[in-house]
């Protein structure tokens, strides 16, 4: 009796301090971010950090294994000396602007052709998505063995069709280089542009069309005024998202050129990564890789308000 | 209406001339890969025979891809990446998404644009500080290197999605269990996440891809025939100077496209609703 008449006090002040945990953990701030700690913590450490970490790194001369010695902006003004930079610079825009066109214009096209009715629809649609599924590097060697010198299928169809031999010498003309990488990143986003288009397109309403088919629209004047409109916040945001990703590509340009012949295909991403990996100079490296910093900021910024308005 | 014969040629033209088109593009590199992979090498390097099929088909350079190289690990260590990766990132994905789209809070719009913003940097900019952050915690040939840095793409890609698919969740249920006295952890746990789980499947399909495809991070932190992953295994071993192993390497490339297919085909659905889900919002 005694024991638990001393307990009592002890049970009730437990019981309250518990219900007031509960009305804390309750309240929605509380909640969530509690909930939202873990997860921000991994992105600041693993994001965040590195982030910041890189800006350092970009003003000091930091070879691999050794301690950096900051050294200001010597390395982007070395960059704005270089030659190469320069090169990387309009490579990257070349490749990013070409591809981006071709992909635009070539996956409306294929949203088009999708939008008609035909059988085996899903299937089709499914088997025109796996050049994106496949992880990017596995498809990249099959073209670099259909592009071989010596065995190149794709020259053997050019001469077979009247082609002089021995066709096209695609990776080792220093302009043909660039046309490849250009075709093959085509040949893998497209399909992304195609059926996110495709989901758009069949989001407008029929009743649009008809009313326009009766004031007397045709086709084109349908396409102009009615589908194109209508499909211009979804075609800007995959545009804008595309081109964050093709700026920054490095997986198909190191597997099928590795930025050559003589640095014609060389992009910002393969040239940080040929100076800091392969030459050791992380910090000239990442100087390298902040260039990108300016127009992906700018495009990032853009896309997220865009994507936050939504 | 009346469909003549020559009006339904019309139309089969007018479909199939531009689908088969885009097929034949689109599928034109698989095919040269699986039938390299099975082509012996007297037909492949024979530029008098026909490339165009298979004349002896052979399995030789499976084989040798299998006994020869380490493929079949590689393919192990990218499948239990993959797995691990995914399953940490629809967890934090998760823990972000669901306070975002349930609970009102001073910040959220801001955390939201954050988790937008980090989604888009692509892996170039981050890789030589990272590399250097994953030398310092002497993670360098581990599989943790990978499994820790691929979530930093894959969470706030996740939360992106799930955030998206949270919010077309109706909210009576939640609402009900909070008024018989749940907790807000109770009503999530039990209540919320079980009516996710087509999200969960999006959200994870495209993880998983994401894990498969990935190749920079893997490239610089996995740099022992033990440790490496598939892509990674592939270009830098199968690869030998001026010497093309062509056959083994079809054979590893198809082998290595195959899991993501198989994953792929199965869920093509809510990989389209996924794909579409943040653009065609509006």
């Amino acid at each position: 009796m005694t024991v638990a008449s001393e307990r009592l006090p002890v049970f009730a002040q437990a019981r309250r301090r518990r219900a007031s945990l509960s009305v804390l953990l309750d309240r929605q701030d509380v909640f969530s971010w509690l909930m939202m700690a873990l997860p921000l913590a991994f992105l600041a450490t693993l994001v965040g950090y590195p982030f910041f970490y890189g800006i350092l790194l970009s003003l000091e001369d930091r070879p691999v294994a050794h301690t950096g010695t900051f050294v200001g902006f010597k390395n982007f003004i070395a960059d704005a000396h270089d030659p190469i930079f320069w090169r990387v610079a309009i490579n990257t825009f070349v490749y990013t602007g070409v591809a981006t066109l071709l992909k635009t214009v070539g996956g409306l096209c294929l949203a088009l052709a999708m939008n008609q009715h035909f059988r085996m629809k899903n299937l089709v649609r499914a088997l025109l998505l796996l050049p994106f599924i496949v992880p990017t590097v596995l498809s990249t060697v099959a073209w670099l063995w259909m592009l071989d010198p010596a065995f190149s299928v794709v020259n053997r169809l050019l001469v077979a069709l009247g082609w002089p031999k021995p066709g096209p010498s695609w990776l080792g003309d220093p302009w043909l280089a660039m046309v490849s990488i250009i075709i093959i990143n085509t040949w893998r986003g497209l399909p992304f542009y195609g059926i996110t288009l495709l989901a758009g397109l069949q989001t407008v309403p029929s009743e649009l069309y008809e009313a326009a088919s009766i004031d007397g629209a045709g086709g084109w004047e349908r396409f102009r005024f009615i589908t194109l409109p209508l499909l211009r916040p979804i075609i800007l945001i995959v545009t804008l998202f595309s081109v964050i990703f093709t700026f920054a590509d490095f997986q198909l340009v190191y597997v099928l050129t590795h930025g050559g012949p003589a640095n014609a295909t060389q992009l910002f991403a393969t040239y940080a990564f040929d100076i800091a990996m392969n030459g050791g100079q992380l910090g000239l490296g990442a100087s390298v890789a902040l260039a990108m910093l300016p127009a992906l900021a700018l495009l990032i910024v853009a896309l997220t308000i865009y994507l936050r308005r939504e | 209406m009346v469909v003549t014969g020559h009006g339904r040629i019309k139309q089969a033209v007018r479909v199939w001339l531009p689908i088969g088109f885009f097929l034949v593009v689109a599928l034109f590199p698989f095919y040269w890969m699986a039938i390299t992979s099975i082509k012996p090498n007297a037909e492949l390097y024979n530029k008098n025979v026909m490339p165009l099929i298979v004349h002896a088909p052979t399995l030789k350079h499976y084989v040798d891809l299998l006994t020869q190289s380490s493929f079949l690990l590689w393919t192990w260590n990218t499948m239990l990446v993959a797995v691990v990766a995914t399953a940490i990132s629809l967890i934090l994905g998760t823990m972000l998404a669901y306070p975002l789209a349930r609970m009102r809070f001073a910040g959220a719009s801001l955390i939201a644009m954050t988790i937008a913003a980090i989604y888009l940097v692509p892996q170039p900019l981050l890789f030589i500080p990272l590399a250097d952050v994953i030398n310092h915690l002497h993670l360098g040939n581990t599989l943790t290197s990978v499994i820790l840095t691929y979530p930093t793409m894959l969470v706030p890609f996740c939360a992106w999605l799930l955030l998206g698919y949270f919010k077309t969740v109706p909210k009576e249920l939640e609402e009900a269990a909070r008024i018989d006295g749940a907790s807000r952890a109770q009503t999530m746990w039990k209540i919320f996440l079980p009516l996710c789980t087509p999200g969960f499947i999006s959200a994870g399909i495209f993880a998983f891809t994401l894990s498969q495809n990935e190749f920079l991070y893997a490239l610089i932190f996995l740099t022992k025939t033990s440790v490496r992953t598939v892509p990674v295994g592939v270009i830098a071993e199968l690869i030998r100077g001026d010497v093309f192993y062509w056959g083994q390497l079809m054979a590893g490339a198809l082998l290595g496209s195959i899991p993501v297919a198989l994953i792929y085909s199965f869920f093509v659905e809510h990989y389209v609703a996924g794909l579409t889900a943040g653009s065609v919002k509006a």
